[in-house]
């Protein structure tokens, strides 16, 4: 059989899902909103050293890496509830391999997550933010691809939770840490040198500085180092969800 | 053989699950499996169809090794699972389409597959509407065509009418009969009408392990030709009751049971064994006896015989 259908099929799945479940949209650019909006409110008058761009320019590629931080992780993690639901043996004792099926599920979760930080764009344009320059078109690009790396990390956390209790836990200590050593609400400069170094471990943090390069121009890195992290993490943790998927046992 | 299960094995924590079980399907056949709740059925199922993995053993679908080759035996099967697996978001059309799709079916085969089976269980009117809308039942209906639609070499079906009404169980029952000359069909049950009539062979299961293996109808024979029901008082009757019968008809019953206010005796001919039970009754004093029938064992009785249902209240009974 093709397992590009079997890609396929289950990406539309989520697509469906996710057109269907209207709160999910609301639900998951709440939060990031109200970031934007506060810190954008409390901080525009702020000048950090050695950034040339208003406080809305850069929060905002941060919130939409933000969102798709979010959503990624969490429709990566909601394989847990298609074990819980039962669905999951349903692709499981089909013969699409275990990587078609973690790949489609990644694409899958990784499109709901990408168009959610568009709408993330739309609403920060609303409120005075304005993508320029020459390279606006990387931008969809490499929100994508993050969105494709959070739901693959995603997914590989799925992979060793009993059931969808332990969110909680994964929002507390793994997505806010993430979002708040990224860079996103506030340059990594102001940071003490031990938490800077923490923060270049992180992918977010090559995300959120090339996604507000491709918009601002402004970068922390070179936008090279960090489009390069950025495919290569998607690609590792691609490998390594497909890779811890395939070994679970689905009760 | 379509299917050949060898020593295996199945431990969760210190539950053996399934313990060292053999057995081997040939093509076409239907074989069931049977045996109380928790006996092992559905591990033994999940491991057929490579969900889980076994502790130690093997099972081959049509040669292939659900150790080795999970992949190539997942291509053979047909599965429908005990509890639902369906995507309660997607509707009815969706579910089944995605199914169709995962099993590399074409859209027009897959299209008029559709219609087909959601004719054969008049689900017809549900075809665009999202399963969570559905009942219990239409649910299993759609559970059960979904497992049946890519045309499969080989079936796994565990406990595939539970909650389906009478009608829609027949109408089940004559779609696999029908399918069943060219699809291997492994199925569990509840239902000893349904094993009856539709296996070839069962196997009982219990504790893990097969106690009986053969046709339904060499099965009731080994439990005795006839069966004698004495019916008593509810008074009357008690466990040392029991026991003197049974102890006065020693050589005469292959099993003795009490089940509610009645005493099962099994035997190979109730006309020549009926004088000697009513003689060891003659012994008891302060009983009456209510009731004498004479009958034919069912697959139930052999259900109940071997498995040692705690319902059935034959703890006490002798062999
Ligand atoms: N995932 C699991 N973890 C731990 N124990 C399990 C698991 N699945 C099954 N068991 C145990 O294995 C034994 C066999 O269970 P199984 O589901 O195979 O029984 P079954 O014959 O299908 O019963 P039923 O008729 O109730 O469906 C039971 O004791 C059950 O508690
Ligand atoms: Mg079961």
């Amino acid at each position: 059989m093709g397992e590009l259908d079997a890609v396929y099929v289950l990406w539309l799945r989520d697509l469906k899902r996710y057109l269907r479940a209207k709160s999910r949209v609301f639900g998951s650019i709440g939060m990031p909103f109200f970031f934007l909006a506060f810190f954008s409110l409390g901080f525009r008058r702020v000048e950090f050293p050695g950034v040339e761009i208003d406080y809305v320019s850069f929060i905002s590629p941060g919130i939409a890496a933000m969102v798709v931080l979010f959503t990624g992780v969490f429709s990566g993690v909601s394989v847990v509830w298609d074990r819980q639901f039962g669905f999951l043996r349903e692709i499981m004792v089909s013969p699409a391999s275990r990587f078609s099926i973690a790949l489609g599920r990644a694409l899958g979760g990784a499109t709901t997550a990408f168009v959610q930080g568009l709408i993330m764009v739309a609403v920060s344009m609303l409120i005075g933010f304005r993508p320029a320059g020459n390279n606006l078109l990387l931008f969809p690009v490499l929100l994508f691809l993050t969105a494709l790396t959070f739901t693959s990390i995603g997914i590989a956390i799925s992979t060793v939770m009993r059931d969808i209790h332990g969110f909680q836990i994964v929002v507390n200590f793994f997505v806010f840490p993430i979002f708040f050593l990224s860079g996103a609400l506030f340059p990594l400069s102001e940071l003490p040198s031990f938490v800077e170094a923490l923060a270049m471990l992180n992918p977010l943090t090559y995300s959120v500085d090339a996604l507000r390069w491709s918009t601002t121009g402004y970068a922390f890195f070179n936008p090279i180092l960090s489009i390069a992290v950025i495919f290569l993490s998607c690609f590792l943790f691609l490998l390594l969800s497909s890779f811890l998927f395939s070994r679970t046992e689905v009760e | 053989m379509s299917v050949v299960v060898k020593n295996l094995v199945k431990v969760f924590g210190n539950i053996v699950a399934v313990d060292s079980i053999n057995f081997s399907v040939e093509k076409g056949e239907i074989f069931g499996l049977l045996g109380p709740n928790g006996a092992g059925k559905t591990t033994t199922m999940k491991i057929l169809c490579t969900l889980l993995k076994p502790t130690s053993g093997d099972a081959f679908v049509e040669g292939y090794s659900v150790r080795r080759d999970p992949k190539k035996v997942r291509e053979k099967l047909g599965v429908v699972f005990q509890e639902s697996t369906l995507d309660i978001e997607l509707t009815v059309f969706e579910n089944l389409d995605l199914h169709g799709r995962l099993y590399g079916m074409g859209i027009n085969e897959r299209r008029s597959r559709i219609d087909e089976l959601l004719e054969l269980v008049n689900l017809e009117d549900y075809r665009n509407v999202q399963v969570k809308k559905l009942s219990g039942g239409m649910k299993r209906k759609l559970e059960v065509i979904r497992g049946i639609m890519h045309s499969p070499d080989i079936l796994i079906l565990d406990e595939p009418t539970l909650g389906l009404d009478a009608a829609t169980r027949r109408t089940i029952w004559r779609h696999i009969e029908e399918i069943s000359e060219d699809v291997t069909i492994i199925l569990s049950t509840h239902y000893m009408e349904e094993a009856e009539k539709l296996c070839d062979r069962v196997a009982v299961m219990r504790n893990g392990k097969i106690v009986a293996l053969d046709s339904p109808q060499s099965l009731k024979e080994r439990i005795g030709e006839e069966i004698i029901v004495l019916s008593f008082e509810s008074s009357d009757i008690n466990v040392e009751r029991l026991k003197a019968v049974s102890d006065g008809l020693t050589g005469l019953a292959t099993h003795i049971s009490l089940n509610g206010n009645a005493i099962e005796i099994h035997v190979k001919s109730a006309s020549a064994v009926l004088p000697e039970v009513m003689e060891v009754l003659r012994t008891l004093r302060d009983v009456n006896v209510k009731g004498v029938e004479i009958r034919k064992p069912t697959l139930e009785d052999v259900f109940i015989t071997l498995s040692g249902d705690s319902t059935s209240g034959d703890e006490h009974g002798g062999t």
